[in-house]
Parts: C-alpha cells; sequence; structure tokens
C-alpha cells in the first residue's frame, strides 16, 4: 500500500499527540461480559471502587468466548465472565493467574406471551427444551460463543437434545450479544434464554414473559481472573489483583448485593462460598410482570 | 449515562456523561480528517498530476478503497494494535487513538480519491499557465490544492461524514469504554441491544444535527471564502 508509511508516521504523531489528553494515572482495562454491563452493574459499583482506590475501571463488554480471548491476546489487565469450565482452561492454560468466584445469578428462558411452546410458568427447562424442539418453536440462540450460548449448549446437551444435528429452521442462531438476541426474539415471537439480569433491564420487551425460571440447573455463576503477568509483561498487575480482591472483600461483595432494578437485586455475591448456591429469591422474581 | 431519561432530557439537563460522548465523537472524527487530510490532499494531487506506468490501476484501487468496510478496517487495527500485534508495544489497544488511527485508514482513501478528482478538472485549466511558468511538481501540487481549496473541503466533509457514521471500526478497536471510548455510534449500537430504543433514537438524531451543523459551518465558510477571494 502507497500510503502506508505515512500512516504509521501519522498514527504515531497521533499517539503522541493526543496522549497527552487522554492520559490517565490509575486505570485498568477488564474484560468482561455484557450481561454485567448492559444489566448495569458495573454503573453501580466502579465509582464506589473508584472513590476507594483511586482506580480507573475500564470496562470492554464482550461474549465470554471473546472476552476470555482478550485476555490471552493481553488486551486487558482482568477477566470478569461467567463460563466456569472455560475460566478453568483459562487457567489451566497458564494465561490466568487463578480464578476467583465472585457472585452468581440466574438465567431464565423467556418467550411469547401467547404461549406459543405451551409450559409458560413452569420451573423444568429440560421438558421446556425438548419441547421446543418437538414443536419446532421459534428458538432465538446467541451463537456467540458467549457465556450464556455455552450455557445454553450445556442445557440442549443435558436435555438429550444434540442441537447441532436435531436442530431445524426454528433454531436461529444471531451472533449477537444479549440484547440483541432479546430484540430478536421479541420482534420474532421466539424463545431466548437470557441472564436475569440483562432481562431486568431491558426495556423492549413487547411481548416476551418469563417462560421458565427457578430450575437449578439455570445457575449462572460468575468468576474473574487477573492476566497472567508471566505471559504479559504490561499487565498491571497490582492495580488489577486490588480490583479482584475488592471484588471479593465484604465491601465490594455488599455493592454487589445492592444493585437492584425496580427493588429486585440483580446479582448474589458468594465470593466465600460459591458451592452453596440458593435459589435465586423465588419469590421477589414472582412479582415480575 | 443516567438511566430512564430521554435523550431530549439529557440535552435540556446537560447531562455531562452525554457531552462527553458528543465531545469524544467529534475529537476523535475531526481529528481523523485532519490526518487523512495531511496524507489524502497530497497524495490525491500528486496523483492527478503524475503519469506512471500503473498509474489507471492505483486509481481504480483508491477508488475502491473509498468503500472500505469500517469493520474490517477495525479489525486490522485490532490486530496491529493488539498486544499480541506488532504494535502491541504501543500499548493504545482500547483507546481513543486507536480509534483515530482506524478512521484516519478509513477516510484517507476517499479524501484522496475525491482531491485526485478535483485537481485533475483544475490542471485542465491551469495546464498552459503553470507549465508556461516552469513549476515543478511540488509548486503545481501546492498552486493547485491552495486554488482548489473550496471545492476540496467537500472532500474533507465527505471524510468526516464517513467518520462521524460509522461503528463497525471503532466499537472493534475502542471497545465502547463508558467514559473512555464512547462515542455517538457506539453508544446508540449500545442502547440499541439495551432495548432502550427512544434513547437510541434521540441519540441518532443529535448526532445528525450534529452533523447537519458541522456541514452547514464549512458550507457558510466555503460561501463566505470564495466571495472574499472574488
Amino acid at each position: 500500500m502507497l500510503t502506508r508509511r505515512p500512516v504509521m508516521m501519522f498514527a504515531a504523531l497521533t499517539v503522541v499527540a493526543t496522549s497527552a489528553a487522554f492520559a490517565q494515572d490509575k486505570s485498568i482495562a477488564v474484560a468482561s461480559t455484557t450481561s454485567t454491563q448492559d444489566s448495569g452493574l458495573f454503573g453501580q459499583i466502579l465509582p464506589a471502587f473508584k472513590k476507594k482506590s483511586g482506580i480507573d475501571v475500564r470496562v470492554i463488554s464482550q461474549g465470554t468466548g471473546q472476552a476470555l480471548d482478550t485476555g490471552r491476546r493481553g488486551d486487558a489487565d482482568v477477566v470478569f465472565v461467567h463460563a466456569k469450565p472455560q475460566e478453568q482452561k483459562f487457567v489451566a492454560d497458564g494465561f490466568g493467574v487463578r480464578r476467583y468466584p465472585v457472585m452468581y445469578n440466574d438465567f431464565i428462558l423467556v418467550g411469547p406471551k401467547s404461549n406459543t411452546g405451551g409450559f409458560n410458568g413452569t420451573n423444568d427447562i429440560v421438558a421446556a427444551l425438548k419441547t421446543i424442539k418437538d414443536k419446532g418453536v421459534t428458538f432465538i440462540s446467541r451463537g456467540d460463543k458467549s457465556g450464556t450460548h455455552a450455557a445454553e449448549l450445556a442445557l440442549w446437551k443435558g436435555a438429550g437434545i444434540d442441537i447441532a444435528k436435531d436442530r431445524g429452521p426454528w433454531y436461529k442462531e444471531i451472533g449477537q450479544g444479549m440484547g440483541a438476541a432479546l430484540n430478536t426474539a421479541s420482534a420474532s415471537g421466539g424463545y431466548v434464554l437470557t441472564d436475569r439480569g440483562t432481562w431486568l433491564s431491558f426495556k423492549n420487551r413487547g411481548d416476551l414473559v418469563i417462560a421458565v425460571e427457578g430450575d437449578n440447573r439455570l445457575f449462572n455463576q460468575y468468576g474473574v481472573m487477573l492476566v497472567n503477568p508471566e505471559k504479559h509483561k504490561h499487565v498491571k498487575k497490582e492495580l488489577g489483583q486490588a480490583f479482584i480482591d475488592w471484588l471479593i472483600s465484604p465491601e465490594g461483595q455488599r455493592a454487589i448485593a445492592d444493585y437492584r432494578i425496580g427493588g429486585q437485586q440483580l446479582f448474589f455475591p458468594n465470593a466465600n462460598s460459591p458451592g452453596a448456591q440458593r435459589r435465586a429469591a423465588p419469590a421477589a422474581h414472582a412479582a415480575i410482570p | 449515562m443516567p438511566e430512564n431519561m430521554s435523550a431530549l432530557q439529557l440535552v435540556l439537563t446537560g447531562d455531562p456523561a452525554l457531552f462527553a460522548i458528543v465531545r469524544l465523537s467529534l475529537v476523535v472524527s475531526l481529528s481523523a480528517v485532519l490526518l487523512a487530510a495531511l496524507i489524502g490532499l497530497p497524495f490525491g494531487a500528486w496523483l492527478a498530476l503524475s503519469r506512471f506506468r500503473g498509474r489507471e490501476g492505483v486509481i481504480v484501487v483508491l477508488n475502491a478503497l473509498m468503500g472500505l468496510p469500517p469493520v474490517v478496517v477495525g479489525l486490522c487495527v485490532f490486530l496491529m494494535l493488539s498486544r499480541s500485534g506488532p504494535l502491541g508495544s504501543w500499548g493504545i489497544l482500547f483507546t481513543p487513538q486507536a480509534m483515530i488511527i482506524a478512521q484516519t485508514i478509513l477516510i484517507a482513501p476517499i479524501i484522496a480519491a475525491l482531491t485526485r478528482q478535483t485537481i485533475e478538472d483544475l490542471w485542465l485549466e491551469y495546464r498552459d499557465e503553470l507549465e508556461a511558468m516552469n513549476v515543478g511538481t511540488f509548486g503545481r501540487v501546492a498552486t493547485l490544492l491552495w486554488d482548489g481549496r473550496f471545492s476540496l473541503l467537500t472532500a474533507l466533509l465527505a471524510g468526516f461524514g464517513r467518520a462521524a457514521a460509522e461503528v463497525g471500526a471503532v466499537i472493534i478497536v475502542g471497545g465502547n469504554i463508558d467514559g473512555f471510548t464512547r462515542t455517538m455510534t457506539t453508544a446508540i449500537a449500545l442502547e440499541t441491544s439495551k432495548g432502550d430504543l427512544p434513547l437510541a433514537i434521540g441519540l441518532g438524531m443529535i448526532l445528525i444535527v450534529i452533523v447537519i451543523a458541522i456541514n452547514a459551518a464549512a458550507w457558510s465558510t466555503r460561501r463566505f471564502g470564495e466571495r472574499m477571494a472574488g
């Protein structure tokens, strides 16, 4: 390319010219999921952390698969996602230092109010998925290797359905984020698996209602990891670890628990007892329109 | 931005987050126009005046590059600037600088191609005069760029329009980080994905108004300048 050298030169110039304008002393980059961002959780807890530590947390919200990849490439200091097997692999492969459980919420199956699947209001996700497949009811899949997509695939498998083989025109993979999947389901009258946080803060519900909730298999655990400084020298390990330490501290855990939309708690901190999940407050959930 | 507020309320209450987003959009896109102009104007003018083997091919490629998909540019810049990429040591992925670089690459061909066309037309008019005065290539480029400055404003505006409107490149290399790399277009994409369609549309309206305002300002500058220049 003819313009390449000048481009590089001016690029370097721009960097020098603008870095002063945008420079901030203490900042870390956190690759996280669309669910934590779209639900508004970070908007709630990051100011509290900044006030305490002076550290500016820059959140890049992606699907879990992409967020882990961002960490693998060294483009983030901390990864905060929700797909335990992939997280464990991330640490085992040496890209993350250690995985800390932080909090959980739950997945729900939402679908049309008209109850095209006939299972609205039940709590057996496996039965619901079998019905969707048997009846060929429209189902929207994230299809983007996100944590929610991974959870969805695991649920199909758990229902004894090989989705790669058994899928039909009713199964639509959109390859986009949670919000886009909800928009698509809302517009096409389909069912979609979503995390409860994104659902609660989602504003374009149309005729969508919660169809299936409260199944233990719908548990959704979040974990946080520091990107391994041995793999990527520039990782800000002290600042990144300070953020992780705060997230799992009583103060950080309280900040997470305090985040509510319309009086409802979205995330349930469990840094100290990640195994002992409780069902995510079904009484409160029943009140959701 | 605060929850449950319409775009109009955000404007009327002078929401600082909204203004930070507008400011960043303008800083990024205008910086990109400036850098792309520094590359595209001289290159386009030089291409208009020079004759060499393969020139037609270069023009065809340059014209085609006007249609560079932003998402492809974004991806290429991402791969270059990633810590695992060749320019990873710069450490500027997910910063406004990275966004400026991506948009510069995106719009430099637009400015260069439109400049080439404009200058080539002017050249037909000035040719005899400049050749008689025995002006070198550099002098010709400078003279023609200066004389065509008002027409070339359109090339810059086309570049600005492209930069201000695109979302594919900035969202990949900027990461849409709240308060740091969130622009008008990435904010619109985010609000759409959150299902807040009224806010997304409202932000879209604000973006369109800003683009119109900048074009109006450029237009009046051009009219004023033409009158002054006689």
